[in-house]
């Protein structure tokens, strides 16, 4: 029988970037907030210092940080006519467990989305015809606007410390900047990295053949900064260990070291680690939900937090997954096309080339998370005309090296042997002298990418897994081989002594190796019930006073990063919610 | 350096020797099994501090562990050899711990071998795989040479890893073989190039090997100093930082 608690304003579920904004912003606002985290307190002094954080093999390939998947895991398969089978381990993405979330080991880069995703729908229909758009991408304009978000944008990139440089300052195009980047209204917080020498060659071929290199915006700090909020940054040490780990300096945006610890210090904050969110509670008629029942997974205890307002601030994947377990909306059925709760999972697609160079040394032990060149002349540059190539969606093209620790990263040109006395000589050779050229490509949502609820197999507190069927589909594969070419068009102008091509992924999508922790969709937001699970404040259709924040708000994936608008529009509910509470009721009429 | 049962005129090895030819004989009389081991196996290894103990190898799985090793990673002027390294001592230590009892592996059933792209699939936590691996590969050794994997030469060990990862050994009993390559190579590499904390990685040879710095911390100045430069070839470890 589970312990009835006292009554409180908000309950959160999850408290990393999303969870610790919205604490921080509505204890400020005089609200009493529980929050919920099934992870452990870790901290810089304690957890995250050197040397013990530099550990390749604790945090890299045991996923320290990460969700165990001993006691939850996913059930994953690629299309409807195959039987899914659990995810035994952690692999393509990598969840994080603990306060702070996924937060604590990104690499940092932060993107702002624009209108081409936004509006996707309206824009490739109103220029290339209905028919361009496949009848089985469920692609749909997301019912918000760049200009609505640009000052989340910007209270995000100055919360979390990032280094960058403006490429359009209110409709100006500047000088080293991104030139394709939406209008922004002041320069980001820091300025940008010191390059390495791989993405300044990058840059400089990049340049040659006419494209436009910038600096990545990388929430790693470039010098040391203290927020508006007044938490202190220290400058990024280039250590080489950013992806994966927690930072020993101070240097890299996350919640555990700016709302959070200030969420803490407000006496209407409660934060419960430890704690695992089994269901959301609904009142008898459905149409408001009363709390949230989580257990302790120190004592097995099982508790119910009674709330006037919930919010879903676990990792994306989960909150679909609470979502689905407590009954709340239609679940999505594929066959049918009805139901909302799961559709429109996407993720991301991406190739790579490797090159040799005899004479260069280019430390890939050295370097923040985001010491990345990025061209975006295929990316959020509606001037490039898809029509020829007939894709939906988009690239962006970089380099640099995120995580190239030696357990993981020991290039060596094709044709090396794997082991041996030849084996140990490439890869002495070549470990310092190889730099790759990647793109990351869109994902658009599809009618038979989605998740559910697996009829076999149960978690450690014996609900059903949640159930992930996806594959890349032709619009994909025809994005990844314009991408293939063009990144070796840039690669081949560089003249390597070796050179591993891109070639555009054929195979399935698999669940090892890593690809991307970039997970979206299961919960989209949107203009109407019909089309979507939440309204544009990301408050739930059916129960108004419940929200549902993360990347499974989005409609599709594009090729960015999705911290940027993760973090914008936490700050943009966070004001919602400001408003509801003195208003409570649905904030857009069905 | 010898280990304290040689000193004695009775080894670890010539237990193993001992033992395995005398079940080999009792069960099959074949008398190829009782070919001598080839020399280099009979050597105990000349660099190591300590001599090698296990806390979860078997002595024949011991003896693949470092005929594997040292035949991965052998010996010349860019490093020492494999067990000198202390990979199968890393090996043994990592499938003794956590990782090796399935820490954060589901292991619910039902058990169906799915397609590839569902990854690992196997009734068995790492630890069980890599025994019941080792065995089915002295298994297609015998078969094929009369003989263990460690009693092999050079040579044939060499032919027996390439089918192996090439995916041309099908284990008898349904073992993936394949799989079964892929979690020893990991092992491998993690045993060369993890931090020495770890047991692998002694006196940091996989790092010198590529000039890798370890858990250095900081390199802000050297950013901009060692730009397209080498950067010195002297590892730290987390030890040396403690």
């Amino acid at each position: 029988m589970a312990t009835k608690l006292n009554d409180v304003d908000v309950v959160i579920v999850g408290l990393g970037w999303t969870g610790g904004i919205l604490a921080k912003e509505l204890t400020e606002a005089g609200l009493k907030v529980v929050a919920l985290e099934r992870g452990d307190i870790r901290t810089t002094d304690k957890d995250y210092a050197v040397p013990n954080i530099r550990d390749e093999l604790r945090y890299v390939i045991r996923h320290d940080l990460m969700q165990n998947t001993a006691r939850d895991t996913l059930t994953v398969r690629n299309n409807p006519s195959q039987e899914a089978l659990p995810m035994r381990r952690l692999g393509s993405f990598l969840p994080g467990e603990v306060v702070g979330g996924s937060g604590v080991h990104w690499s940092g880069h932060t993107w702002r989305w624009t209108d081409m995703e936004f509006k996707v729908r309206s824009m490739y229909e109103e220029r290339y015809g209905r028919n361009f758009i496949p009848a089985d991408m469920t692609i749909q304009d997301w019912g918000i606007t760049y200009d609505e978000l640009e000052p989340y944008y910007d209270k995000f990139e100055h919360t979390a410390a990032i280094s960058g440089k403006a490429g359009n300052l209110k409709g100006q195009i500047q000088a080293g900047g991104n030139p394709f980047e939406a209008p922004r209204a002041r320069e980001y917080p820091l300025p940008p990295l010191t390059p390495i020498l791989c993405s300044e060659m990058f840059d400089k071929a990049a340049r040659d053949l006419g494209y436009h290199p910038f600096p990545r915006p990388t929430s790693n700090a470039s010098r040391a900064y203290t927020n508006p909020d007044g938490s202190k940054f220290g400058a990024c040490q280039y250590c080489g260990y950013c992806q994966r780990f927690g930072c020993e300096a101070n240097a890299k945006g996350s919640a555990h070291i700016t709302v959070i610890p200030i969420a803490m210090r407000n006496p209407n904050f409660t934060l419960r680690t430890h704690s695992w969110a089994t269901k959301v509670l609904k009142d008898s008629d459905g149409k408001k939900v009363t709390g949230v029942a989580y257990t302790n997974i120190l004592t097995g205890e099982e508790f119910e937090q009674p709330a006037g307002i919930v919010l879903l601030c676990a990792y994306a994947i989960n909150n679909v997954h609470l979502m689905l377990l407590s009954g709340i909306g239609e679940p999505y059925d594929p066959n049918a096309q009805k139901g909302i709760i799961g559709k429109n999972y996407c993720y991301q697609t991406g190739v790579n080339a490797r090159l040799f160079f005899e004479d260069k040394y280019f430390h890939p032990f050295m370097g923040a998370g985001g010491s990345n060149v990025t061209i975006d002349d295929f990316n959020i540059n509606w001037g490039f005309d898809r029509g020829p190539h007939g894709f939906v969606g988009a690239y962006n093209v970089g380099s640099g090296f995120n995580t190239a620790l030696p357990i993981g990263y020991r290039p060596v040109p094709a044709g090396t042997p794997q082991w041996g006395k030849a084996w140990k000589a490439a890869t002495a050779k070549w470990y310092q002298k190889a730099m790759n050229i990647n793109a990351s490509g869109s994902v658009m949502a599809n009618r038979y990418n989605y998740y559910d609820l697996d009829p076999t197999y149960r978690n450690a507190f014996g609900q059903p897994l949640m159930r992930m069927t996806f594959d890349y589909k032709e619009n994909e594969h025809k994005l990844g081989r314009h991408s293939a070419d063009l990144v070796n068009a840039i690669a081949r102008s560089m003249n390597a002594v070796s050179l591993i091509p891109a070639s555009a992924r054929v195979e399935p999508w698999t669940v090892v190796p890593y690809q991307s922790t970039h997970n979206t969709g299961g919960t989209i937001m949107g203009t109407n019930p019909r089309n979507s699970a939440l309204n544009k404040y990301l408050q739930s259709w059916d129960c108004h006073n419940l929200f549902v924040v993360g990347a499974n708000v989005f409609l599709h994936n594009s090729s960015y990063n999705p911290t940027g608008p993760v973090g914008a529009l936490a700050y943009w509910t966070a004001d919602a919610i400001k408003r509801y509470v003195k208003n409570p009721g649905p904030m857009v009429q069905a | 350096m010898k280990d304290k049962g040689t000193e004695k005129g009775f080894g670890r090895r010539d237990f193993l020797k001992g033992a395995v030819v005398g079940g080999a004989a009792a069960a099959t009389a074949t008398p190829a099994v009782i070919a001598p081991q080839d020399a280099q196996a009979q050597q105990p290894a000349p660099a190591a501090p300590a001599p090698a103990t296990y806390a979860f190898l078997n002595l024949e799985e011991a003896a693949f562990v470092e005929a594997l090793v040292d035949h991965m990673v052998p010996a010349d002027e860019l490093s020492p050899k494999g067990t000198d390294i202390g990979i199968n001592i890393y090996i043994d230590r990592a499938l003794a711990g956590a990782w090796g009892n399935g820490d954060r592996l589901y292991m619910q059933g039902p058990w169906k071998r799915g397609v590839p792209s569902q990854g690992y699939q196997l009734p068995l936590t790492p630890a069980q795989f890599y025994r019941a691996g080792i065995t089915a590969t002295n298994a297609h050794c015998r078969k094929t040479y009369t003989k263990r994997f460690d009693q092999l030469t050079e040579a044939q060990r060499q032919e027996v890893l390439v089918a192996l990862s090439g995916g041309r050994i099908t284990f008898d009993g349904g073992l993936p073989a394949r799989e079964f390559w892929t979690m020893v190579y990991q092992t491998v590499m993690e045993g060369m190039f993890s931090d020495p904390i770890h047991g692998g990685n002694r006196d940091k040879a996989g790092w010198r090997l590529i000039g890798f710095p370890g858990a250095i911390a900081v390199h802000r100045e050297n950013i901009e100093k060692f730009k397209n430069k080498p950067f010195p070839n002297d590892p730290v470890s987390i030890a040396d930082m403690s």
